[in-house]
């Protein structure tokens, strides 16, 4: 039996179990999804896109689909983010009432779970859902839209300013027989509206589940969205997403990408810059011990003249970790007095650590300013040496540079929450003889004076 | 309690100090003047374990320790601190985490347990305002986008807060304004201690006004030429260098 065939048979299991009819539409773009899935297949080594990350770990587990979302109260408090906010909880993919906090949800602003959208108004989703994130997308997308019941759906009526963050928190628990979920986000920001959104994965220590994400965010003419991942999944974690973004005239979008968990972990980001003023921001870290994958695949499409991006990814490898980094920019032949800069830079703590980089540039306009950069590296000796005047050991002080290296990324950072988890968890995870967790929490005590 | 013998440097193959000897004992304060190029920044990168620079002959003793012997680190903890002429820029590296992190490496070096958290507070706060800078610098990556006057005070707030035992400064008052030199001699003057020694590199007069020093140096040519008390940093002030260089070269 071919690998692809336990996922096709088990939706044909989840279809059959399926008790509530479904929208055609729904139904028709599972089966098409279906097909294409099973036309493409698992993508190899061969796809250029694919080349530095091996996927069989997916295809070749057999998952189930969770059928409840059952966590402790306390350990989910644990995991979530101490952040006022705006929450919607999924375990292993399933929709979590009593995890979510809806009660407050400001003028202007619809949240919802994928599968309640659908009932109440599914043609109000079905309009925009996969709009940005085609089947062909990747096969991962296909599985996903042939599979997806469950997920958020997020809106904001134009010049809606939304103070509080918005989390979608995705827990994954510990099971005999691992899990599979295919979420979807859809956020649709008004024009001039402004948010901040945040999905946040995270889980049980054993768990070794395999997430499927698709994300789509449209921007209207002057809407601002940030968009926050903080994938801090187990280490067992096989984890795929997607992040399409569509961009009206002078909206604004900026993405913090932050990955520190999953044992595999491929992340595209893909923006369409589509009218003058459009602007997109995206800021990324990884840091990966053991014998962790992680591979972030960005691109930008400046599709109109006058539109700008900017990028700026770290990575931190340490162990037997590989990371890769693809930033693609495309500019369309008529976008003239366009900007796009990038920057990728990569710390190894170890040798056998690895890291594949590759900045890529399609320009077809002539009157445009672009930059790249991608540097992989060591510490630098001389602020080594000048810590070390100070007593300060070799091993720490080598431990404080790295944490300074992720600190330019978490200065970008708006939410103090995160950057502090965030910090503190590269300190934590940082070699034992570092031990730099005492300083963070030190320099979060001062902050928060 | 510093003794530096007959000491012979050589950086890239040529020789820097020929034959330096300089004596510090607890509680003394002592001023290296001299001619830019002269070797005193040299002097302190070599006390302080710089790589790059091959001592070919001559010791150096800290208290009766082999300097030459220990780690870069090892010399911080033993109470052996140099300020920069040139502080370097650590970008991303909190001050906070920097003065923590030194002040735990001498407590864990002496035996003693890392400083509880309020403590070390307190103790920050009270030497940032004594030298008149504001918290937020705490927060800020060691010197990244400190005016050169800042740098100089951040040099001595590491001093306040560390209390090495030998405090070398090299050109701390190079850079400074008027008010800014009151607040970095005001520093110095705070280190000074019965126990403590404090060596001083300057070009200039003024922060001798502030710090009255015991003993006067003149290095010239990679060798102390001349030693007096605080009036020959004023003599040299009005006549300059040019007589000892003739003297030591006649
Ligand atoms: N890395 C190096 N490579 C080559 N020459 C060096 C190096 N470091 C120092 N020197 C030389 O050693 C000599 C002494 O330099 P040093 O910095 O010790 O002088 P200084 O007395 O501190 O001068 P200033 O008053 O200008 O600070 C100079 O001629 C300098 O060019
Ligand atoms: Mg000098």
């Amino acid at each position: 039996m071919s690998e692809e065939q336990t996922f096709l048979d088990a939706l044909k299991a989840r279809e059959s179990a399926r008790d509530v009819a479904e929208p055609t539409w729904v139904a028709a773009r599972r089966q098409a999804a279906s097909a294409r899935f099973e036309a493409v297949g698992f993508p190899t080594k061969r796809n250029e896109a694919w080349k530095y990350t091996d996927v069989r770990a997916i295809a070749r587990g057999d998952f189930a689909l969770a059928t409840d979302a059952e966590f402790s109260r306390a350990s989910a408090a644990a995991l979530t983010l101490p952040l006022e906010a705006l929450r919607l909880t999924f375990v292993d993919g399933i929709f979590s009432a009593p995890l979510s906090d809806l009660s407050e949800l400001p003028k202007g602003v619809i949240i919802e779970p994928l599968s309640q959208a659908l009932e109440t108004n599914h043609e109000a989703v079905g309009a925009v859902l996969g709009r940005l994130a085609g089947v062909d997308f990747s096969p991962f997308s296909a599985l996903n839209t042939a599979f997806a019941e469950e997920g958020a759906v997020i809106r904001f009526a134009p010049g809606t300013v939304v103070e509080k963050p918005i989390i979608i928190q995705f827990l994954s628990r510990a099971h005999e027989r691992p899990v599979m979920s295919h979420p979807r986000v859809l956020i649709e920001a008004g024009a001039r509206s402004e948010a901040t959104v945040l999905e946040h994965y995270v889980g049980e220590a054993e768990a070794a589940n395999f997430t499927n994400v698709v994300s789509e965010a449209l921007l209207a003419r002057g809407a601002i969205l940030t968009h926050y991942k903080l994938q801090e999944a187990p280490l067992g974690d096989l984890h795929i997403a997607s992040l399409h973004v569509d961009q009206g005239r002078d909206s604004r979008f900026t993405s913090f990408n932050l990955n520190l968990g999953g044992g595999l972990v491929r992340n595209d980001i893909v923006a369409d810059l589509n009218a003058e003023g459009a602007e997109a921001q995206y800021y990324g870290l990884f840091f990966a011990q053991g014998r962790q994958h992680v591979d972030n695949h960005t691109l930008v499409n400046h599709n109109a003249p006058h539109t700008f991006s900017q990028e700026n990814y770290k990575g931190i490898l340490d162990d037997r970790a590989h990371g890769v980094f693809n930033g693609k920019v495309i500019v369309k032949r008529d976008s003239q007095k366009i900007e796009a800069h990038q920057n990728n830079a990569n710390l190894l703590l170890s040798d056998r650590a690895e890291i594949d980089t590759k900045p890529e540039l399609e320009i077809y306009a002539d009157d445009v300013k672009c930059s790249h950069g991608a540097t992989t590296g060591q510490l630098d000796e001389e602020a080594v040496y000048a810590l070390r005047t100070r007593g300060i050991d070799e091993q720490t002080a080598r431990g404080l540079l790295t944490l300074a290296f992720a600190g330019e990324v978490m200065e970008v950072v708006k939410l103090d929450a995160v950057a502090e988890r965030v910090e503190l968890a590269v300190a934590g995870k940082l070699p034992e003889r570092f031990n730099l967790a005492g300083l963070v929490e030190a320099a979060v005590a001062l902050g928060e004076e | 309690m510093l003794e530096v013998k007959d000491l012979h440097v050589t950086v890239e193959g040529s020789e820097i100090l020929k034959g330096l000897s300089l004596t510090v004992n607890a509680g003394e304060v002592h001023a290296i003047m001299g001619p830019n190029g002269a070797g005193k920044s040299t002097l302190s990168a070599v006390i302080a374990g710089k790589d790059g620079y091959e001592v070919t002959s001559g010791s150096i003793t800290f208290e009766g320790r082999d300097v030459l012997e220990m780690e870069i680190e090892e010399r911080a903890q033993a109470g052996l601190l140099l300020g920069f002429q040139y502080p370097v820029e650590i970008p991303g590296v909190k001050n906070i985490y920097l003065l923590k992190a030194a002040l735990n490496a001498q407590r864990v070096a002496r035996g003693e347990g890392e400083i509880p958290a309020p403590e070390f507070m307190k103790l920050v706060k009270e030497k940032i305002n004594f030298m008149k800078m504001d918290s937020s610098f705490l927060q800020r990556a060691v010197n990244e986008g400190f005016s050169g006057g800042e740098k100089k005070r951040n040099e001595i707030l590491q001093m306040l807060v560390l209390q090495p035992k030998l405090a070398m400064l090299d050109e701390i008052d190079s850079g400074l304004d008027i008010d800014a030199m009151k607040v970095v001699a005001q520093g110095v003057n705070s280190l000074r201690d019965p126990e403590r020694g404090i060596l001083i590199v300057t070009h200039y007069q003024r922060l001798l006004d502030h710090v009255e020093p015991d003993v006067v140096h003149v290095l010239v040519d990679g060798r102390i030429v001349k030693s007096g008390d605080k009036d020959l940093a004023l003599e040299l002030e009005s006549r300059g260098y040019d007589w000892l260089v003739e003297e030591s070269a006649a």
